[in-house]
């Protein structure tokens, strides 16, 4: 079965981040396939290559990172959700003249249209943290 | 991630907006998502239900806030040729809503027993 996951919450906040990250290795440990993992409001922050939990925390940016090298997962971050709460990738933080960008590799900024592809290619589409 | 294909198959899609209009921005990424989806010629269904059904209020005012009317943002849901448009009745009793006081013209009023069988009929579900 082709699984995409919608994420609205903020790492860290909530746990919703945090279990659809246990959901996603549990897709895949079921051999499923996880055609997307698509991050809108405040789950933008997920992609955050700032983002610095103290050590004995988990770093959630890098295992979604390791996720998508391992089983080739698109990790799409909302272009709009993400510009208005400054996660920028390189090309964005040119555009807009800002100091600096901050999207972590593997993550791919884009519209709205690739959370509705995902809902037409996936069989399940499942939503985390609203 | 993949170019988008305008020519991908047809899906029964039903967007759940249960958030207030102000307070936090899911009413409004709920309405951008639909608005963003109709341009893929798949079929479309809104439903407003729990404190979603706020959003719809014509007497809502926002000035105070510096945000847009709700309202008058889902007035672009007939621009965008969005005709499923459903509101549950109980979450509109729940809260003393009556169906004068609700903004969108055409917008079909369904009690739990029919949500079941509109839930039951999608093949995808976006909850908001």
């Amino acid at each position: 079965m082709i699984f995409s996951l919608a994420i609205y919450a903020a790492p860290y906040s909530s746990q919703a981040s945090d279990t659809a990250y246990r959901f996603a290795t549990a897709v895949i440990a079921n051999r499923h396939q996880l055609y997307r993992v698509f991050f809108y409001h405040d789950g933008v922050h997920n992609s955050s290559a700032l983002i610095t939990p103290p050590q004995d925390e988990i770093n959630l940016t890098l295992k979604w990172q390791q996720l998508s090298k391992d089983y080739n997962v698109d990790l799409v971050v909302c272009v709009a959700a993400a510009l208005k709460r400054g996660v920028l990738s390189e090309l964005e933080a040119k555009r807009y003249g800002k100091p600096s960008h901050n999207l972590h590799q593997n993550f791919e900024i884009s519209g709205l249209g690739q959370l509705i592809d995902a809902a037409v290619v996936s069989n399940k589409l499942i939503t985390f943290g609203n | 991630m993949t170019p988008i294909n305008q020519t991908m198959v047809q899906k029964k899609i039903l967007f759940i907006s249960r958030h207030a209009p102000y307070g936090t921005s899911l009413a409004k990424d709920a309405l951008e998502a639909v608005l963003a989806a109709s341009a893929y010629d798949q079929n479309l269904s809104l439903l407003f239900m729990d404190d979603g059904v706020f959003q719809l209020l014509s007497t809502q005012d926002s000035k105070d806030l510096e945000q847009k009317n709700f309202a008058a943002m889902l007035s672009a849901l007939t621009f965008y040729e969005i005709k499923n448009i459903f509101v549950h009745l109980e979450s509109l009793l729940a809260r003393q809503i009556t169906i004068n006081e609700i903004a969108i013209d055409g917008i079909q009023i369904v009690d739990s027993a029919a949500i079941c069988n509109l839930l039951i009929q999608q093949e995808q579900l976006l909850s908001f």
